[in-house]
């Protein structure tokens, strides 16, 4: 099968906030840049992020870098790389404050300047009972501010965008360098070559791999499905954030900026019972302290509503003044998914699937890194990873809230700065495309074509999600987690013979839906796998039979291969760049 | 609960059809996005866009029962028994409900949507008072769903010259902020008997806008900034 090419000097698969501002770095330095995104840009799921972007601009009170960066190692549970987050916190001024003359609508104090209000883990003074005023925030609405602002900047910067094309594998040579993708015209049916000297993953997340999620329908992971199937391995799968403040039975996000503005959460006896678990932080603990300390309320019976099975999250208190002013997005979900008026009444909530600490293991110049021999982090030539889809490692095991989003826009710049510099260093000529470039997606393409029967992808999809949600939650059982592996590789084998009904070229959505189930299978796999393997409780892992953090055997990543669902292990950066390392401790808030 | 859905697949159909669904409803889907998932695992050949299913990115916009809306959150409950679903009028149709979105971005494109000012930037944030921002709420909001637009008799006969509801409100967005420094070329660019003045304030585009917006009353905004000008 010969395929149309086209030649670009760089790729970015994926148009939300880490690919945007990769993007607007490649066209302004004046290279030829193509976005790839299966939606329209503004589509992308950053526009759900509510509550802010950490910045330690010190707008409400003193803040600084060196507090953040141990907010976020401590945040982590000490396996986040500690260069990576001294890189993040250190430039988290610069790209805030750029956002901001690109036009961001960032909330404004008296005085004129950006708005920040507290989030969970973000303290003064290494950790002390004062919260920091951090997260800079438009409303509760800052993601969709900031990928609006972020797209209108590459409307400027007259970047070429393919939209509604889904990309589906990574092209490597016999060198193990990546030079570009295949990808799938959604309007036409036809699959294209990109042939570029680099190739940014920026795909997002695949909080899709379980039933429920605050994800959109397109995070299905499907960076790390095209990595994995490339031979590259995934790095901290088994860490998933649970958000505490999902809205109960339809998953839709409440931002924790609501406790944030001083909303807080209540058991069916009406007890504020965040101060049992976090005496300082009390509702402003980091996620997985308060999602665990949720659960631990519903199981031991003190859930509220007939089932038992939620929780309240009480905010009318703080007056419809600020609610309509800071929360307005927040009381038109509340009102629309929850039947509740936040105004006057609690929003029931519970623990809810919401972001992927790991990914592709990348550095903080955006480098895909994998082992090779005599080299732990050898980069893949030609190939870089940044946001959700990556794992630098700056969330570790668990993820500060306002963290994400500055994630995205820093190694969004610092991936696209190193893509131009990679450019201009390397030769004029693109190096040739192997013969076998488009192999492996005409293979899945040629297999969906020609079954006829089996099982539909929407029923091995929903399986899946089941699954992945009975055997991998907020706490793990070591009988779940081996039974989950189980599971996870009769739906593999049930989604290598899945099949659809439309033979249609034009915007064949089963097809695309089809595509998708593959790399949720390889994402939702290396989940359960590292998951089982992990002896310990960290972060997001809680299990029964390892309660506790084990520093001596588990301070390591996790990487899953795909061949064999083997994995290995690589050491944490402990050392920082300028600054004292932050020794491993007892995490309490 | 009854679904009469619009069907046109171009690579078999000579022409669009009217197809109908039969669905048993659990209490677990609330929302007309719930539903069509659940039609759609029956009938993979039902294409519709969707991604966040919370109302804030704008894909799963279509004519609901004669009125354009956003799938993920029309209520079940709100609907009557028989429900007609037919893509954004207006705009060519790709698939099913799927429209060829080109002509409503280009408009969109046209009113240059990003803040524009080359003055040199300041080491930290530009000031912006409090009622300053508070300008821009109402604005800022859009999703770009185009149910406005593709609601507008005006966008429907020129949609090549007339900006439209959702561009006129994004051109005001970028007027009413107080660190651009373009109003005098955005205005320039909107004094034209089309772009701007095709607007006849029927105001179809505020019936329909889900995030309750108002594109009449910014594009009324721009025609005073107008005359005031003029005079």
């Amino acid at each position: 099968m010969s395929l149309p090419v086209r030649t670009f000097d760089a790729m970015v698969v994926g148009a939300g906030g880490s690919g945007l501002r990769a993007a607007l770095e490649l066209a302004r330095a004046g290279l030829r840049v193509a976005v790839l995104s299966k939606v329209f840009p503004t589509r992308s799921h950053t526009v759900a992020a509510q509550g802010g972007v950490a910045a330690p601009l010190a707008n409400s009170g003193e803040d600084n870098w060196h507090w953040h960066m141990y907010d976020t190692v401590k945040g982590s549970d000490y396996l986040g790389d500690q260069d990576a987050i001294e890189y993040m916190c250190r430039r988290a001024v610069e790209v805030v404050v750029e956002l901001e003359h690109m036009g961001m609508p960032f909330d404004r104090l008296e005085n004129g300047k950006i708005y920040q209000r507290p989030f969970g883990g973000h303290t003064q003074d290494y950790g002390s009972s004062k919260m920091a005023m951090r997260a800079c925030a438009a409303a509760d609405r800052t993601g969709h501010a900031m990928l609006h602002t972020l797209y209108q900047q590459n409307l400027h910067a007259s970047t070429q965008f393919f939209v509604e094309w889904m990309a589906l594998d990574l092209i490597r040579d016999a060198d193990g360098d990546v030079l570009g993708v295949t990808a799938l015209e959604m309007e036409t049916g036809e699959t294209s070559i990109f042939h570029a000297k680099a190739t940014l993953l920026a795909t997002g997340g695949a909080g899709r791999i379980f039933a429920a999620s605050t994800n959109a329908f397109i995070n299905t992971g499907d960076g790390l499905g095209m990595a994995a199937r490339a031979g590259i391995p995934l790095q901290d799968m088994e860490f998933y954030q649970f958000h505490p403040t999902g809205v109960y039975g339809a998953g839709v996000l409440i931002t924790e900026g609501v406790r944030g503005e001083g909303g807080y959460l209540l058991n069916k006896d009406g007890e504020r019972f965040m101060e049992r678990y976090a005496p300082n932080a009390k509702d402003l603990a980091s996620r997985d302290v308060v999602s665990r300390a949720m659960t631990t309320e519903i199981k031991e019976g003190r859930g509220c509503g007939p089932q038992a099975d939620h929780v309240m999250l009480k905010l009318d208190h703080l007056g419809a003044a600020v609610i309509n002013q800071r929360l307005p997005g927040i009381r038109e979900i509340a009102i629309k998914f929850a039947n509740a008026d936040p105004i006057r009444e609690p929003i029931p909530v519970v623990p809810t699937v919401h972001y992927q600490m790991g990914g592709v293991p990348a550095n903080y110049l955006g480098e895909v890194v994998a082992p090779a021999p005599g080299n732990r982090e050898a980069v893949v030539h030609g190939l870089y990873a940044a946001g959700e889809c990556s794992c630098v490692s700056v969330h570790g095991a668990n993820r500060l809230g306002t963290n994400s989003l500055l994630d995205l826009l820093v190694f969004g710049k610092s991936s696209g700065e190193q893509m131009v510099k990679a450019i201009r260093e390397s030769p004029a000529a693109h190096k040739p495309l192997p013969t076998d470039a488009a192999e492996r997606s005409r293979a899945r393409l040629a297999r969906l074509d020609s079954a006829r029967s089996g099982e539909r992808v929407a029923e091995v999809s929903n399986d899946l999600r089941r699954v992945m949600q009975a055997h991998c939650g907020v706490f793990r059982f070591p009988e779940l987690l081996v039974e989950g592996v189980e599971k996870m590789q009769a739906i593999a084998a049930r989604a290598a013979r899945s099949f659809i009904d439309d033979r249609s070229r034009v915007f064949n959505t089963a097809r695309i839906e089809a595509l998708e189930l593959d790399n949720l299978v390889e994402t939702a796999m290396s989940t359960v796998v590292s998951a089982e393997a992990r002896k310990e409780s960290r972060g997001a892992q809680a299990r029964s039979d390892f309660p506790e953090r084990d520093d001596a055997n588990w301070l390591k990543h996790s990487l899953w291969y795909k061949d064999g669902s083997r994995l290995e292990y690589k050491p944490v950066h402990l050392n920082p760049l300028t600054v004292e390392s932050f020794e491993p401790k007892v995490r309490t808030y | 609960m009854r679904f009469n859905i619009y069907r046109y697949d171009p690579d078999k159909d000579a022409r669009p059809y009217m197809k109908a669904y039969e669905l048993a409803l659990e209490p677990t889907d609330r929302m007309l996005l719930d539903a069509l998932v659940k039609i759609k695992a029956q009938d993979d050949s039902l294409a519709f866009r969707r991604s966040c299913r919370e109302g804030v990115c704008g894909s799963d916009a279509m004519n609901i029962n004669g009125k354009n809306g956003l799938a993920c959150i029309t209520k079940l409950a709100d609907l009557p028994a028989q429900v007609t679903l037919r893509p954004l009028p207006g705009l060519p149709v790709v698939r099913d409900l799927i429209v060829d979105m080109t002509q409503f971005f280009k408009q969109y494109e046209s009113i240059r949507p990003y803040l524009i000012n080359e003055a040199p930037a300041p080491e930290r944030e530009r000031l912006q008072s409090p009622e300053a921002r508070e300008a821009l709420n109402g604005l800022y909001e859009c999703i770009l769903c185009a149910c406005c637009s593709t609601a507008c008799p005006s966008f429907w006969w020129n949609p090549d010259k007339f900006v439209g509801p959702a561009g006129l409100l994004q051109a005001y967005r970028f007027i009413a902020d107080t660190r651009d420094r373009a109003t005098a070329a955005r205005l320039d660019d909107l004094e034209d008997p089309y772009r701007l003045f095709r607007c006849h304030s029927i105001m179809n585009c505020v019936d329909v806008c889900p995030k309750n917006l108002n594109p009449t009353q910014a594009i009324g905004k721009i025609k005073d900034i107008m005359v005031r000008r003029a005079v």
